[in-house]
């Protein structure tokens, strides 16, 4: 089985993804919670909500990207 | 395992089976490799590469249904008529309720980015095809493109007002200073974050299907394999229309920034 430092620093990586998905999960439940107890504002809060999950995904995505630089960059 | 540079189909299989806990026939990433449509060799600027030909094609999916299927205008639309004006409709309002009102000038570039973005989404999804999305020059560009134009409209319509988005007034004035500096790294990251989320989504996506589909060679678990596909299938369904969707309205947030910005 070959394999460097690299591949562990890419698992580790990975890592950030499942921190990532606590906050997509955080962002998406406290808005359901929100939604069930206000149902008639849900609707034009969705735009909100997409832009929340977007930006807590994004730092799940960089660290998908470091993964892919240190398995096939480094 | 993954590292291996597989030359040939063959020499695949039989490496899989001397390591006896399958290996992946191919690699999930050749799926992405830019090559020359016709004859190989070097890929310059003007080689017409599978990217191009992908490109091109959502540039004509669009035009097909944003231009024929509304050439001929019916009171009952057809079904193409009633996509196109849906599409029309969904972006017209995310931009006027996002942006705000006086953002609809924009329309039509923001209009644009979903189109292009949401086809070439769609049809990387086609099997044997080619992701345009997936690539960080693509997405790059995309980005570089709406970040220019926020902050050069922004300074165009605000002058150095502009600049009081990086100035949080509502924030202890001992705080500002420091405040400021994180402001002005985050708005620089944008273009960054803004252009691999979504090629990282579509990426990721794909890679993980290609993954999947290296392990339906193994007959013990091709079930469960081939199940995986056509659930990791529908999800990228979603997640096509979902990253098209989150790159307009994060467009149109930051289109607001340049029209209104303060906090």
């Amino acid at each position: 089985m070959e394999g460097d430092l690299a591949h562990i620093g890419a698992g580790l990586a990975a890592i950030g993804s499942g921190a990532a998905a606590i906050g997509v999960g955080n962002v998406a439940g406290n808005f359901l919670s929100g939604a069930l107890r206000n149902p008639s504002a849900a609707a034009s809060q969705t735009a909100t909500l997409f832009i929340g999950i977007a930006f807590a995904e994004a730092l799940g995505i960089f660290s998908f990207l470091v993964a892919l630089l240190l398995m096939f960059a480094v | 395992m993954l590292r291996h540079q597989v030359k040939g189909a063959k020499m695949a299989v039989e490496t899989a089976a001397a390591e006896g806990e399958g290996g992946l026939v191919f690699h999930p990433m050749d799926q992405f490799i830019v090559e020359p449509l016709f004859g190989d060799g070097p890929v310059h600027w003007y080689t017409i590469t599978n990217a191009t030909l992908w490109m091109a094609l959502a540039v004509v999916a669009v035009v097909a249904l944003m231009v024929l299927a509304t050439s001929r205008r019916a009171t009952i639309p057809s079904r193409g008529q009633s996509i196109a004006e849906m599409a029309y409709g969904f972006v017209y309002k995310m931009v006027e309720d996002v942006a705000g009102k006086d953002a609809v000038g924009f329309f039509p570039y923001v209009m644009t980015l979903f189109m292009f973005i949401v086809f070439a989404n769609f049809l990387g999804l086609i099997p044997m095809s080619f992701t345009t999305t997936s690539h960080f020059a693509v997405t790059v560009v995309l980005a570089l493109a709406v970040f220019l134009t926020v902050t050069i409209y922004g300074f165009m319509k605000n002058g150095t007002k502009f600049l009081g988005l990086f100035w949080v007034s509502s924030a202890p004035l001992a705080l500002r200073p420091i405040l400021a500096i994180i402001e002005i790294i985050s708005y620089f990251v944008r273009p960054v974050s803004h252009s691999i989320r979504l090629a990282g989504n579509v990426m990721a996506g794909h890679a993980v299907i290609k993954v999947f589909a290296g392990f339906a060679a193994i007959a013990v678990i091709s079930p469960v394999s081939v199940v995986a596909i056509t659930a990791m299938y529908g999800l990228e369904v979603l997640v096509a229309f979902i990253q098209a969707y989150v790159f307009t309205i994060l467009t149109c947030v930051y289109l607001k920034d340049a029209l209104h910005p303060g906090h």
